[in-house]
């Protein structure tokens, strides 16, 4: 009994020896690990987290990150193949794919992110001078859509290879540019962040925006003026054709009356114009005499015939 | 209540005396003990999800209300606000939301200025809102989840922008340039394996920049100036067509009624001759005789001054005094 007790008292001394000694370590979900001997690195890289074992007081755990990291450019002036001066932020992802090599070859994330520097950097600054802006800024050869429909800008520039196939430049260059440097480190993705005008650059491109804005005023003004002239114009023109046509409509309606009315009138006294002469003198007598026209009678005419027989 | 004045304390009673080691040790225990089991217990609130690591190591996940782990060194908890809808505010900040809220007045030019397809600039703030979907992803696949989030926010942003005239981006394209923002960057999050859901992306504002604004509010003073001078001149149109035509009907009528009075006129008289005739046929000598006289009946009347000649007479013309009123044969 006495001796089994001394012994848990051994075996508990012992774990807190090598406990304090760093005999155990823990790995997170995210970590991997390179155990070192007195800065040598020793056995296989720990990349499943858990609490894990070492020998205490000669070897170290050095921890990485196994999660994908970021990488930001510096907001990087450059000139484009059009001569436009740009800012141009980047960044990038990338994970540490082989922690034996990393810790080797660049120590720590530090390290890392300094010749991520140089490469992206560089390989950007070198993609950008071969194209010009457009190709930096589209993707596609989208055609734009307008708001007015009426408003033609100035042809719409296409690109020959865009700003994915520019990114995808970057990319590719730089993985193998770390793969041949055998970095021990990937890269996931790259992406222009932000692309803008540098400050002097910006005024003359608002110069521009606005005498192009006021062009498009001049434009929508002139055409309000143009309609409306044309309204006026077609205004006066349906005025005449309104106006000439209900004459001529009204002409021939009177003129067909007329040619009827001949016709009926000629159909009738066709039929005895000696008669027709006759009723329509009487009728006109009626007519165009009155009180103060002077009756010359003879006894020759018809009518006094009678008196002068019977004289 | 009764003992009102000051009390008396003796200090003899506090003399220290020898330290009950028991007493001290039992109450380290118990103190280890509440601690160990205080650090067995944690709520998840409704809208978390708890991830539970023992030594690191990813061991299951607990659901809202009371849950029990083993105690601190050995288990370990993180909580996700799966449930929550989370945002990023881009070119602008919210300071204090509420009834009116108030917005950090700092220039985000950075992060809100962006070149168009026709190069052009314009300013455009934006909130992106998500959610966190997969809490293994988001905890251990990107180190700084929302940092990434942000980056990949604003690179696809310009990249739609990019693809758009300054035109579009400001009037008729937002709708469309949020539904493509959304699906390209939810993309990107499941390449990045970022665990994000993207719920929503709202345009807040997409303006030209300060300087350019007069220029595009003079565009829009000028549309409206062509709708007005195009209004006033349909209006002047139609002041005066419908009136002309109205007219015009009326010519037209005024003639079908001068028609329409001149053939029944002829009918009339046409009419009034046939039957004259028809009885002038029947003993024209008579009849004819007949109108001559009741003729020459209503004419004479109406005369005041009648002179018979006799055939025999000659050359008493010159002698009449003829006052200057007309002769008629």
């Amino acid at each position: 009994m006495k001796q089994l007790s001394l012994f848990a008292i051994l075996v508990i001394a012992l774990l807190i020896i090598a406990a304090l000694g760093g005999a155990f370590y823990k790995v997170e979900e995210w970590q991997q690990v390179i155990i070192t001997q007195f800065g040598r690195p020793v056995g296989d890289p720990v990349t499943t987290p858990g609490l894990k074992v070492k020998t205490p007081f000669v070897q170290t755990a050095n921890f990485f990150e196994k999660r994908f990291l970021e990488w930001d450019g510096d907001p990087n002036q450059v000139t484009t193949k059009d001569k436009r001066f740009i800012w141009v932020d980047t960044y990038a992802r990338w994970r540490i794919s082989d922690p034996l090599l990393f810790f080797q070859r660049l120590t720590n994330e530090r390290g890392a992110q300094s010749r991520l520097d140089d490469i992206l950097n560089g390989e950007t600054r070198t993609v950008i001078a071969k194209h010009d802006l457009i190709e930096l800024v589209r993707s596609t050869n989208r055609e734009f859509v307008s708001s007015t429909g009426a408003t033609d800008l100035e042809e719409q520039e296409n690109i020959v290879f865009g700003r994915s196939v520019l990114q995808t430049e970057v990319l590719e260059t730089a993985k193998k540019r770390i793969a041949e440097a055998d970095l021990g480190i990937e890269l996931l993705d790259f992406q222009f962040k932000r692309i803008n005008y540098v400050e002097q650059v910006r005024t003359d491109v608002y110069a521009r925006m606005i005498s192009e804005r006021q062009r498009i005023a001049e434009e929508y003004r002139s055409e309000g003026a143009g309609e409306a002239a044309r309204i006026i114009g077609s205004k006066d023109r349906d005025l005449k054709e309104i106006t000439s046509e209900a004459y001529r409509k009204a002409q021939e309606i009177k003129g067909k009356a007329d040619a009827e009315a001949a016709d009926i009138y000629a159909a009738a006294y066709n039929r005895d114009p000696d008669f027709y002469r006759f009723l329509k003198t009487m009728e006109v007598y009626t007519r165009t005499m009155d009180k103060d026209t002077i009756l010359l009678l003879s006894t020759d005419g018809e009518f006094l015939r009678y008196m002068e027989r019977d004289r | 209540m009764d003992n009102q004045g000051p009390r008396t304390i003796d200090i003899g009673d506090f003399r220290p005396g020898k330290p009950p080691t028991k007493v001290i040790l039992t109450g380290a225990l118990l103190l280890i003990g509440a601690l160990v089991l205080f650090s067995a217990i944690f709520t998840v609130q409704p809208e978390e999800v708890g991830i539970v690591l023992r030594f690191g190591k990813f061991i299951r996940t607990a659901d809202p209300g009371l849950n029990f782990k083993l105690p601190a060194p050995m288990e370990r908890v993180l909580k996700v606000p799966v449930q929550r809808q989370l945002k990023e505010e881009y070119g602008f900040q919210t300071v204090e939301a509420g009834v009116k809220t108030r917005y950090s007045d700092r220039n985000f030019d950075g992060e809100s200025l962006m070149l168009t397809g026709d190069l052009n600039v314009v300013v455009v703030e934006w909130i992106a809102q998500y959610r966190v979907s997969d809490p293994y992803k988001y905890l251990f696949k990107v180190r700084n989840v929302t940092k990434t989030f942000r980056d990949m926010n604003e690179a696809v942003m310009r990249a739609v922008v990019g693809d758009r005239s300054v035109d579009e981006v400001i009037t008729v394209g937002r709708l469309e340039i949020e539904d493509q923002v959304k699906v390209e960057l939810q993309e990107l999050c499941n390449q990045y394996e970022t665990g994000i859901q993207v719920e929503q992306i709202v345009l807040r504002s997409v303006d030209p920049p300060d300087k350019v604004k007069p220029s595009f509010n003079e565009v829009n003073q000028a549309e409206q100036e062509r709708e007005r001078a195009i209004n006033e001149a349909r209006g002047e149109y139609n002041k005066v067509i419908p009136k002309a035509r109205g007219e015009a009907d009326q010519v037209i009528e005024q003639a079908e009624g001068y028609a329409i009075d001149r053939v029944n006129r002829a009918r009339g008289d046409a009419a009034l001759f046939d039957d004259v005739y028809a009885a002038y046929r029947r003993a024209p000598e008579v009849t004819r005789r007949r109108i001559f006289l009741e003729t020459m009946e209503t004419i004479y009347p109406a005369m005041q001054r009648k002179i018979l000649l006799d055939n025999g007479l000659q050359g008493v013309l010159p002698l009449l005094q003829l006052d200057g009123a007309g002769v008629k044969p």
